[in-house]
């Protein structure tokens, strides 16, 4: 077992953890934050993907251990309080997702990307999350809500 | 009650909303089967012993070893069922099987406090198998001739007689692979025992009664002591109509043994490994034309990739019997049906359920005779669709025939495919190394359940004291917007704004005797029954309300959640206000609804009747770009005209068109199924297990354009408020892909050249279609027994 203390959605935890625990597992089994599903195990798919200190990250792909010390945000720490956070909205509002279960990943991917790039293009948009699988929508609202998105967190100047 | 299609004033239904778990979906907060884990005491994990032989009788098994593993608390076998030992409702799959028939078969499932434990269990049994031979592919078990199931055979007409009076007769093969799923949420149930000794399981299911009947049988119990639960899925697709019972089963079976909660999760791997997929098909074909490209005749045989088990299998095959014709006039015809048994996992439905796989038989034919005929493959489309009137060769009647050359036309326009022909046209001339094609294709569906009994539905309405209204109903919920569009169902029908209606998940103590959510009919039928148990409490409560108002009951207006009487000077009420006033006079604020498609019925031995309600009409135009070095093929663009009737939510129909289309584009362009078919110690093996082996369609795949428009003036008057399904259909407009594809490929030859392409057209199998067309091959595969002298 491994200490580690995580702050994860503004919350700091210190826990006992065996070393080769997954942070997914660590965030669905440990502290009960399953809005982060699990899709594919391999790190293709991307509906896991979490913040570290603000970059994203397939929380499949990443041992808790490394993140002691850090700041993870997941979904379900994307919001202010009852406000959603623009590309939540910009989500809901542009149908850009159905059974929602890769949605939480596809999010917290595009908030990444545009906090990269804060007018992304159509092309950079799909180059951007081509590392998150829909196996609904055909990714045709999903590019759609992220440019909405976008144009939301820069206060409506796309 | 009012006429089904009728919409009142004002409808909530036709209105662009948003998915009734929008927010949270995007908050996270939407749960799944898998999430309830935590909240959970006591919960064991499941994990199954799998077969590492793709045939294998199991000679001796010793669990002895798992139960010394820290953790391990039983081993599920054979002798822990209380019940009927089958996992399905052929008796064709034994839930613990003494012959395992595909690699990974489950043989046992241990139980422990840890996931970990479970493996490390799992890991610990002891099995001996005697091998057995195994057959690997279609072709192998057509040979071997072993067949399972129904073997129907679809005729009109005298097929050998006209094809003996066609201008061109050819003969040819078309092989399909079968689909991954791939929904994201992989197979999970959760079984507990309640209070009560009843057996509650929470699954991950498109079909909770069904789940339902085989836990009962596996248990040996009534239906009353089962209840399922799915709160809803991270997808289906059609791969969790009939897949999830047996895994159900078992971790009804460890409650029920141990008295401990059970979570039986697949994850990938296993998921990929031990659950049906789409059926690939092998058909072989004789055709007869016209010298005008009209069809004569078609002689087919359809063998599908059945697996080791019958599944879903024979209504899949009826279905794709169903759909051989697609949109076209066919006079004479004969079709037989048959279903291979191969040392796979058993194939199931998936979005289109065999309606694809006949479809593509027809259009690969088309595809590769038209250059043999020197006529363009859309003018023979067009020239073959039905006219009004014709029948199909199941003997119903095209109902609106008219609407096919009406969204073709639609399209034709609005895609100005004649000017962008002519443009790829210069395009290729002055390309040596790239070359575009533009193909359009239709499609026409048959909506209902071949099967008629299973076009039946029911609703529970309870409308509460406060006047918030809440829904059950039988439907299964897995992103496709069935639950929005029955709360604007239950909101048009009450007249109620669409906030004060809640659907509650899909529970088999609330509704019984539901039918799958598939076939593409979950809002027809579930709409039918909503709307039925709706008007029941609009009809005591417009008593009532009469009453009040001092006016005739046609007086009466529920509308935006007021209620008023047309002429009366009385105030209106609020909706809240007239159910709490009703409650105090005790009206019954509940109904049952129940609702059965008319005019249904089917003969499956002689593959005759009306099994449809209706058609779906919709067609593709697909530019392509193809790359002569290696075969990648780029999809420029895409138009889309679709046939929803009077749509009941527009944005939720357009994302299920444009989501089927990128699925069956995955299918016929990039997804491949491959199985380690040589005999030897990795026979059996799936190959691509993984998303990392198996190529789904990313967002660098999404074709540049879409463009997605419905046909006006459409109004489906056999259906609820006027619409019409929209599940399946979309995916089979991917076929314009696949034929662009082709026609791309032939672009590289010599003008005229027929061209022979896999399904699905990877890369790889594209290039080696261009290798043909160079190489002088003009053929496209077909055989040319008759033509002009």
């Amino acid at each position: 077992m491994t200490r580690i203390t995580v702050t994860v959605d503004g919350t700091r935890y210190t826990d006992d953890v065996e070393p080769r625990t997954l942070l997914v597992q660590y965030l669905r089994d440990r502290l009960g934050k399953v809005g982060t599903v699990v899709g594919c195990d391999t790190g293709n798919c991307g509906a896991c993907t979490v913040h570290l200190d603000g970059r994203s990250v397939k929380s499949c792909q990443l041992l808790a251990v490394q993140t002691d010390g850090h700041e993870v945000t997941t979904i379900e720490g994307l919001a202010n309080g009852a406000t959603l956070h623009p590309m939540q909205e910009a989500f809901r509002d542009c149908h850009a997702l159905q059974c929602g279960f890769c949605t939480p990943g596809m999010i917290m991917q595009a908030v990444d990307l545009v906090t990269e790039n804060p007018h992304p293009t159509e092309a950079e948009v799909r180059e951007g999350l081509e590392g998150n699988l829909c196996r609904c929508t055909g990714y045709h609202n999903i590019v759609k809500a992220v440019q909405q998105g976008a144009g939301a967190m820069s206060g409506g100047q796309s | 009650m009012t006429a089904l299609a009728q919409r009142p004033a004002n409808p909530v239904v036709g209105e662009s909303v948003v998915h009734e778990s929008a927010d949270l979906h995007v908050t996270g907060a939407a749960l799944y089967t898998d999430d309830l884990t935590g909240r959970l005491t006591g919960l064991l994990h499941a994990w199954p012993v799998g077969s590492p032989h793709a045939h294998a009788r199991v000679t001796s098994l010793r669990t002895e070893p798992a139960l010394a593993v820290p953790g391990v608390v039983r081993v599920l076998t054979g002798a822990d069922v209380p019940g009927v030992n089958d996992a399905g409702v052929k008796h064709d799959e034994p839930l613990f099987p003494t012959e395992v028939m595909f690699r990974g078969h489950a043989v046992c499932w241990v139980l422990a406090d840890s996931l970990e434990a479970a493996r490390l269990g799992a890991a610990a049994v002891e099995v001996d198998y005697e091998m057995l031979p195994a057959l690997m592919t279609v072709e192998e078990a057509i040979a071997a001739e072993r067949f399972q199931g129904a073997r129907p055979v679809m005729t009109r007409g005298d097929a050998a007689a006209a094809m003996a009076g066609a201008a061109y007769v050819f003969s040819g093969e078309t092989t399909m692979k079968g689909q991954e799923h791939f929904y994201l949420e992989t197979h999970c149930s959760i079984a507990l025992v309640d209070e009560s000794g009843q057996v509650f399981v929470h699954a991950s299911t498109q079909h909770p009664t069904e789940t339902q009947d085989i836990v009962a049988h596996v248990l040996g119990r009534p239906a009353h002591e089962v209840t399922v639960q799915c709160l809803r899925m991270g997808g289906g697709f059609g791969g969790k109509e009939m897949q999830p019972h047996g895994f159900a089963a078992i971790a009804a079976i460890g409650a029920t043994v141990t008295g401990r909660p059970v979570r039986l999760r697949l994850n990938r791997a296993l998921d990929m490994t031990m659950s049906g997929k789409r059926h690939g098909y092998h058909a072989s074909w004789q055709v007869g034309f016209a010298a005008d490209g009209r069809f004569v005749a078609l002689d087919a045989t359809l063998t599908a990739d059945g697996g080791w088990s019958l599944d879903l299998s024979e209504p899949v095959l009826a279905r794709a019997l169903c759909h051989i014709d697609n949109a076209y006039w066919i006079p004479d015809i004969v079709v037989h049906g048959r279903i291979a048994q191969t040392n796979k996992t058993s194939q199931t439905a998936f979005r289109g359920f065999g309606g694809p796989q006949g479809m593509i038989v027809i259009e690969d034919i088309i595809g590769r005779c038209a250059p043999l005929l020197g006529i363009d493959a859309a003018q023979v489309r067009e020239r073959n669709f039905y006219s009004p009137g014709q029948q199909t060769p199941y003997g119903q009647e095209v109902r609106h025939a008219d609407r096919m050359p009406r969204v073709w036309d639609q399209l034709m326009t609005s895609a100005t495919v004649d000017r962008r022909t002519a443009e790829i046209a210069e395009f290729n001339a002055s390309h040596r190394h790239t070359k575009k094609a533009l193909a359009v294709t239709p499609v026409k569906f048959g909506i209902s359940f071949n099967f008629t009994s299973y076009n039946q539905a029911g609703a529970l309405v309870l409308v509460y004291k406060d006047g918030s209204v809440l829904i059950n109903h039988g439907g299964t919920e897995m992103g496709q917007g069935l639950h929005t569009k029955m709360a604007q169902v239950a909101a048009t029908a009450l007249g109620v704004p669409l906030d004060v209606v809640r659907v509650a998940p899909t529970r088999t103590d609330k509704v019984p005797n539901t039918s799958a959510t598939a076939a593409s009919s979950g809002a027809d039928l579930n709409g039918g029954a909503v709307k039925a148990a709706c008007e029941q409490i609009r009809e005591r409560l417009a008593e009532f309300a009469a009453k009040r108002f001092g006016e005739p009951v046609d007086a009466v207006r529920f509308e935006g959640g007021t209620v008023r009487a047309e002429g009366s000077a009385a105030p209106p009420m609020t909706w809240a206000e007239l159910v709490d006033a009703a409650y105090y006079s005790r009206v019954q604020l509940s109904a049952m609804g129940f609702y059965r498609t008319e005019g249904l019925h089917w003969d499956p031995v002689t593959v005759h009747g009306v099994p449809f309600k209706y058609f779906v009409y919709a067609a593709a135009a697909a530019e392509v770009e193809v790359d002569g070095f290696t075969g990648a093929s780029v999809t420029r663009r895409v138009d889309i005209v679709f046939d929803v009737g009077d749509s009941l939510s527009p944005m939720i129909d357009l994302g299920q068109i444009e989501g089927a289309f990128v699925q069956g584009a995955g299918w016929m362009t990039m997804e491949e199924l491959v199985w380690d078919e040589r005999p030897g110690q990795g026979q059996g093996r799936l190959l691509t297990s993984a998303a990392s082996t198996y190529k789904l369609p990313s967002l660098s795949e999404m074709p540049a354009v879409l463009n997605v428009s419905l046909l006006e003036a459409a109004t489906e008057d056999g259906v609820v408020y006027g619409s019409k399904a929209v599940g399946e259909p979309p995916l089979m407009l991917a076929i314009a892909v696949r034929e662009a594809i082709r026609d791309a490929a032939a672009a590289f030859g010599e003008s005229g050249a027929s061209v022979d392409l896999g399904l699905p057209a990877t890369p790889e199998a594209t290039y080696w279609a261009i290798e043909a067309v160079r190489g002088g091959v003009r053929d496209g595969g077909v055989t040319t027994l008759r033509r002009p002298t």
